[in-house]
């Protein structure tokens, strides 16, 4: 490591300032500092500092996302396999899916880090992590048949009008991730919904619909005939985007999370009870066939399970006080459930039900902050005790 | 019967290098008083280079507010007034002369006295610099009353030195610097305890409302426990002081001069010896050192490692300081250490199997351990700030100089020291008690 250590602090000069390539400092600093945890020492207040910094956090969270990309992978050649009737091995399933899943997850973070690049060396600042996981998150949420320039114009969509616009990691609105997802949805619908985009290079023949598909095709026939049992779809033996379908591999992350401290289980929770309260209260209702899929079925099917644990709890886009963040689960999962039941014209809520919490935590945010404002003071006024 | 209160937010950090309980002494060359140690003071100087002085003599006062002056800890010579950058002030150095001339300021006893003649007293022997005001945390206003005085008996920072060790033996020196303290007010002297405390001094103390405190750093910190007790509103003035402040005024009524006798622990895992030593303010630390430090690159700090002054190995503790902190400097690049398991390695956050062994001691340096980022984290600082206050709120309103958000959400009832915890676990690594200052620097200057 030490002949490393040279040789990076041989050619360090020439991108610093005065330097001949003085204009690749972002780059040339992101990779010493990916290499090297900096030397630099605490000068003002405290003297010393946690062990923790930005790389670790977002590599905390790409580790908990690599349970739910494992399984995507494999089943992406599973349910390949299926539609076509032919009976493979778990290897030749993990093959045909890596085939169809590592160029999506290299052209994601090809684009997004090449562009998250270009604007720090234009900012004159250090290139952010976040991109580590947005990059890991836009594959995960596409159906595994996409074309990679749609991945590639989708994740500089993203990167460049959902974060950079507003000023680069940490000042952005909306999730980045699911702005890639949402601009593929309004910009290519026929690509990325029916029933044809959820299995890799699909027979034909074979239905290949999601089960909230299903579900929502049930408003129209009177009744919901699902092709997969419960457990199917907790554990993830069904069609859908690459990262998506298995609960219990996303569960796993929520885990790593959690434990971690790292996402918010307070999200996450409230998200559940959220969602489940949505899906009991439309069970009572039941007007149609929809509503009367048990309200549980809510939290297996879709992007539900996804959304709640990685895409919610983007501490940047969500809300940022306790009581806040509460508030904002538990409204992501109501209109998750709302949006899939009530709208017909596209079943999958939980994404635009995040981006439109997105937009109102700092509304939410303001008004918990305002009742703190409120408490202080009322108790000024209050007469002092004798 | 006083009552107790149990805070669960915080975090105690673990370093090696607790101060041995075993009392030294140590003869410092020189003294100085650093004019930097006191917010908001612009000295004028009283004394020059040459001039002899006696314990107690004012070296220079404030220009603000005149009546408010610094005593020299030790008799001596005035060897050198050291200034910086724009001939700002730094250090006004006294070589002592062994003989140990005191200024006599006249024995009283404060039960005796009012309010006037106690201020007075304290005024003229320089030792009103002693009690400090929140907000701001300046040295407090003489013609003000304060809602309430606070003291803090315990110490919660990391490597904190241990009071019941220190107060031993001063009761009556502590007692009498209460009783003049509480003449001060029209309300309550509040004695803030740990529940581990258990020296008579502290607990036997009269004159004093006694509150126990239970719970992580900053528990100690008494802006936490003002915030508990009896909060800061707008327009509220409380003082306090330090544990040895308050025996340092004891002993000008008891005796009639300034003793500037303390006792200062050494800690730190650099030091080879650990332990407390009974010294002056403002000593230079090169003889505590000497032959005492672990070979490397080290920082000396005066105080501890959250809220502390780097010095140089040749300079003076601060005028409040209890404690001399050595840790190891963390000037290094280190091989993917962001990546590593990091099994040695401190972290508030549990990405870091550190958390998996509770009782582990740590050596932790200076390194940053990672690049300046934007607040991305959120919900961190909460944890480790046990007030009803928004930190990040706060922040964001100090940065954008939003003064009337600033005082709603708080600003008053705070001190830097109590966001040190904020800084440490920040993953951003952003400068959290500068900004805190700066903001409250900011009021300080729009409500005068």
């Amino acid at each position: 490591m030490k002949a490393l250590r040279k040789q990076l602090d041989k050619i360090k000069p020439q991108f610093q300032k005065g330097g001949k390539f003085e204009k690749l400092h972002s780059s040339f600093d992101a990779f010493e500092t990916f290499l090297f945890v900096p030397d630099r020492t605490t000068s003002h207040g405290s003297h010393i500092r946690d062990s923790i910094d930005m790389k670790r956090t977002m590599s905390v969270v790409v580790i908990a996302m690599i349970p739910a990309l494992l399984f995507g992978i494999w089943n992406v050649g599973h349910q390949h396999f299926l539609s076509h009737n032919e009976i493979a091995d778990f290897w030749a399933k993990v093959l045909y899916g890596s085939f169809k899943v590592l160029p999506i997850i290299i052209v994601s973070y090809v684009t997004g880090l090449g562009i998250e690049f270009i604007f720090a060396q234009v900012r004159h600042h250090e290139v952010n992590e976040g991109f580590l996981v947005s990059g890991m998150l836009i594959p995960l949420v596409v159906p595994p048949d996409i074309p990679l320039w749609m991945v590639a114009v989708a994740t500089a969509f993203a990167v460049i009008i959902g974060k950079e616009v507003f000023g680069g990691t940490g000042m952005n609105i909306l999730n980045p991730a699911l702005t890639a997802r949402a601009f593929l949805f309004f910009a290519y619908p026929a690509q990325i919904s029916g029933d044809k985009v959820w299995i890799a290079e699909k027979a034909d023949a074979f239905s290949g619909a999601t089960p909230l598909a299903e579900a929502a095709a049930g408003v129209g026939s009177g009744t919901v005939n699902f092709s997969h049992s419960f457990s199917d779809m907790f554990f993830g033996f069904i069609p859908g985007s690459i990262g998506e379908t298995s609960t219990l591999a996303i569960l796993i992350g929520a885990v790593i999370l959690a434990v971690t401290g790292i996402g918010s289980l307070r999200i996450m929770v409230s998200v559940v009870l959220g969602g489940l309260f949505m899906g009991g209260l439309l069970n009572l209702l039941s007007v149609n066939a929809f509503m009367d899929v048990p309200f549980y079925y809510h939290l297996v099917m879709g992007g539900f399970a996804f959304g709640a644990v990685f895409m919610a709890t983007d501490p940047v886009t969500a809300s940022q006080t306790a009581k806040g963040k509460i508030i904002y689960g538990f409204l992501i999962g109501l209109m998750t459930v709302l949006i899939r039941v009530l709208n017909p014209a596209y079943p999958e809520g939980m994404m635009l039900a995040i981006l439109l919490l997105n937009v109102f935590a700092p509304l939410i945010d303001h008004y918990v902050v305002e009742s703190n404002i409120k408490k202080r003071l009322k108790r000024a006024l209050k007469p002092v005790k004798a | 019967m006083s009552k107790t209160i149990t805070l669960s937010k915080g975090l105690n950090i673990r370093l090696k290098g607790d101060a041995e309980k075993t009392l030294r002494e140590f003869t410092a060359l020189h003294f100085a008083v650093k004019p930097t140690d006191f917010i908001g003071v612009f000295p004028r100087m009283l004394v020059k280079e040459g001039d002899i002085v006696k314990a107690g003599t004012p070296l220079f006062i404030d220009k603000h507010r005149e009546n408010i002056c610094f005593p020299s800890p030790v008799s001596g010579t005035v060897s050198e007034i050291k200034r910086g950058d724009k001939r700002v002030l730094l250090e006004v150095r006294i070589e002592p002369d062994g003989k140990n001339e005191q200024e006599r300021f006249g024995t009283a006893d404060p039960a005796s006295l009012t309010k006037a003649e106690i201020t007075e007293k304290l005024l003229k022997s320089g030792l009103w610099s002693l009690i400090r005001q929140r907000p701001y945390g300046i040295i407090a206003n003489p013609d003000q009353t304060p809602k309430a005085i606070h003291i803090s008996a315990f110490d919660t920072a990391p490597l904190a030195p241990d009071y019941d060790f220190i107060v031993k033996g001063k009761g009556e020196l502590f007692q009498t610097g209460l009783d003049a303290l509480a003449k001060l007010t029209d309300n309550k002297v509040h004695l803030n305890i740990g529940n581990n405390t258990s020296a008579k001094e502290f607990l036997n103390s009269r004159n004093v409302d006694i509150t126990t405190f239970k719970g992580p750093h900053p528990a100690g910190n008494v802006g936490i426990q003002i915030h508990h007790i009896d909060p800061i509103n707008k327009g509220d003035i409380v003082w306090f002081a330090g544990v040895q402040d308050v025996i340092t005024i004891g002993n000008l009524f008891k005796q009639g001069v300034y003793n500037s006798e303390i006792i200062l622990a050494l800690v730190g895992s650099e030091v080879v010896k650990t332990g407390y030593y009974k010294t002056r303010r403002g000593a230079c630390i090169g003889k505590l050192i000497e032959g005492n430090i672990k070979e490397g690159n080290v920082r000396y700090i005066t105080g501890n490692v959250l809220t502390g002054t780097q010095i140089r190995p040749d300079s003076f503790t601060g005028y409040y300081d209890s404690a001399v902190t050595v840790i190891p400097e963390g000037n290094y690049h280190e091989f993917l250490g962001w990546a590593l398991p990091g099994l040695d390695k401190l972290s508030f956050s549990r990405s870091f199997p550190s958390w998996l062994m509770p009782g582990k001691k740590y050596t932790v340096d200076t390194n940053l351990h990672g690049g300046e980022r934007a607040f991305v984290m959120t919900g961190q600082f909460e944890k480790v700030l046990p007030m009803d206050i928004y930190p990040l709120q706060l922040l964001k309103a100090i940065l954008v100089e939003d003064i009337d958000l600033m005082e709603n959400l708080g600003i008053y009832e705070v001190e830097p020291e109590d966001f040190a915890l904020c800084e440490f676990i920040d993953t951003s690594k952003t400068e959290i008690q500068t900004i805190l200052r700066k903001g409250l620097e900011t009021m300080r200057k729009e409500m005068s």
